[in-house]
């Protein structure tokens, strides 16, 4: 199998590293939607906790 | 024992009495037959096609019977009647599984002469093949068993057996198309390397028995 | 996908999975010496393992493509074994921990399947080669894992989800070596190993490089299953948290309190019970 010629091996070789970079950082950024999702739930939750605190103060 | 002769049993009563999925395994293997004719245009097989045209279609026709394998006792409550009385669930596996070993046995003492018939130039090769097949059967039916009562619990039940059958059944085909492959070459059988892919065959028909007899008891439990 | 799991939760289970903090730094610790490892693999690769004789630098893909095909395996191999541990135990840690395995090593599936296929095509031109066993074994075995997702979400019942699932890890585990076995043998017995890979005759350079990419890859998997279970087990804290915070039904009504699914809906009935304080029980 003879082969290739340095520049048209490397193209092939940086397809296959970028894929895997492309597929991490996909990742990441699913990751980081859920985590975005999580902490707007938990502030929401947050102020809701803190508004039942206050009416529960009142007479 | 006697819960596993007589779980088999009444299967086997059921199916003789309501024909339900014997005689459609049957239709459909002749039919694929049929089909493969004019899906290759050919209308004489030999090696490695005779091989996989025949697997193929015994392994299609076994999810016929795989789906069916626990839809009385999910109906009827069998389950809960298994897990009330002292039995192994182990012994339910064993019954089903035999079950479909029998119905496999009984499909391709139909549907190998028809094979053979429709297009095999040379019989000799059919009494090995019988070994081959049995091989397979005892991996088809111990699968089978498994993922059906694991599908029996889920919504798409028809969906799933296929689905997560078919790449657990790859192992098999491949070595049982390796067996069968030379047994049905264009000169003869010949034995070239039959041993090494039966005892591969062997070898999965083993560790998926061992596993069914290991997990069962998860399954049902509830 | 970890949310529409907990939504199914029913708490059958007393015991929430929980994970104490000092976890977060562990995972902290685990991700820096994850980029550290991978970024000395890949300096190894490109700056110090020498050419190949035979498929020039071509070769280099399989420091990417091997260590993430390995790791993916041995990942599901483990995931079985947490199955085991679950179906033992009871304990819905082992589960979690046996889902986000298969996720994760079915994410790298996917990489292995894809730097697989560059690197069929610039070697042989063709996108896919049916002659690589290893490759052929990894597509059937991804087949195989890509169905636990629907086996899964077909059943609704928690428990018994999470059981079967395991009773599917744990056939899967050991269909995992008998698959690369079958396939092996019909190709060695079919056409002679074309491909020397990671055995035998590889330099000690090229072997140093390839150890330390597939150490690298496999604190990858690490590192990416921390995170995993990190992010389930915070949803399952929220879910608990908005249980918690849902309004009681007033004493006497006669009626079922429906969970409110949405914090908006919550704050709806907050108000309306906030407007009726004088009823007969206050607002919790």
């Amino acid at each position: 199998m003879p082969a290739l010629p340095l520049d048209e091996a490397g193209k092939y070789v940086a397809g296959a590293y970028l894929a895997f970079l492309a597929l991490l950082l996909v990742y990441v950024a699913i990751m980081a939607a859920k985590l975005q999702r999580i902490d707007r739930e938990l502030r929401s939750l947050a102020e809701l906790a803190e508004e039942r605190r206050g009416d529960g103060d009142k007479p | 024992m006697r819960a596993f002769t007589a779980i088999l049993a009444k299967d086997l009563r059921v199916e003789l009495r309501t024909l339900q999925s014997v005689p459609a395994m049957v239709l459909f293997a002749v039919s694929a037959f049929v089909l493969f004719r004019f899906g290759l245009d050919r209308t004489s097989l030999d090696g490695s096609l005779a091989a996989g045209v025949l697997l193929a279609t015994v392994l299609f026709a076994a999810i016929l019977a795989v789906n069916r394998v626990f839809v009385a006792e999910r109906d009827q409550g069998g389950f809960d009647a298994i897990r009330l009385a002292p039995v192994d669930a182990t012994a339910l596996f064993a019954a089903k599984a035999a079950a479909l070993v029998v119905y496999l046995v009984v499909l391709e003492a139909v549907t190998v002469p028809v094979f053979a018939i429709f297009f095999l130039d040379d019989w000799a090769a059919l009494l090995p093949l019988a070994l081959v097949l049995l091989l397979a059967d005892l991996g088809l039916a111990a699968t089978g068993a498994l993922i059906s009562s694991l599908a029996t619990g889920s919504r798409a039940r028809d969906l799933i057996v296929p689905l997560v059958l078919l790449p657990l059944l790859v192992p098999l085909m491949i070595a049982a198309a390796g067996a069968a492959e030379p047994l049905l070459a264009a000169g003869g059988p010949s034995y070239d390397r039959v041993a090494t892919w039966l005892g591969v065959l062997g070898l999965y028909d083993v560790i998926f028995l061992l596993i069914g007899y290991g997990v069962f008891d998860f399954v049902l439990e509830d | 996908m970890g949310d529409s799991m907990t939504t199914h939760t029913r708490m059958t289970r007393t015991r929430p999975w929980t994970q104490p903090s000092s976890h977060w730094l562990a995972l902290r610790t685990l991700s820096i010496a994850t980029f550290a490892a991978i970024v000395a693999a890949f300096s190894l690769v490109f700056f110090y393992a020498p050419l190949d004789a035979d498929q020039g630098f071509i070769q280099k893909i399989f420091y990417l493509h091997v260590p993430l095909g390995i790791v993916a395996l041995v990942g599901f191999i483990v995931a079985g074994i947490h199955a085991v541990r679950h179906l033992r135990s009871g304990d819905p840690v082992h589960d979690a921990r046996s889902y986000v395995s298969i996720h994760i090593s079915v994410i790298f599936g996917v990489a292995v399947l894809v730097t697989g296929s560059i690197w069929a095509r610039a070697s042989w031109g063709k996108w896919w080669v049916w002659d690589e066993p290893t490759l052929v074994s990894f597509l059937i075995v991804f087949l195989l894992y890509a169905t636990y997702y629907p086996l899964r979400y077909a059943i609704e019942d928690r428990d018994r989800q999470a059981r079967y699932a395991s009773v599917f890890a744990i056939m899967a585990g050991a269909f995992v070596p008998l698959n690369f076995i079958a396939v092996r043998l019909a190709e060695t017995l079919l056409h002679p190993r074309v491909f020397a890979t990671a055995e035998g005759g590889m330099p000690g350079s090229m072997w140093l490089t390839f150890l330390v990419s597939l150490f690298g890859i496999a604190l990858l998997w690490v590192t990416l299953v921390g995170f995993e279970l990190a992010a389930k087990d915070a949803s399952a804290q929220l879910a608990r948290l908005r249980r918690a915070l849902q309004p009681r039904p007033a004493a006497g009504s006669g009626r079922r309190s429906s969970a409110p699914a949405t914090v908006s809906a919550m704050r709806k009935s907050n108000a309306r019970l906030a407007g009726k304080s004088r009823g007969p029980r206050g607002p919790e």
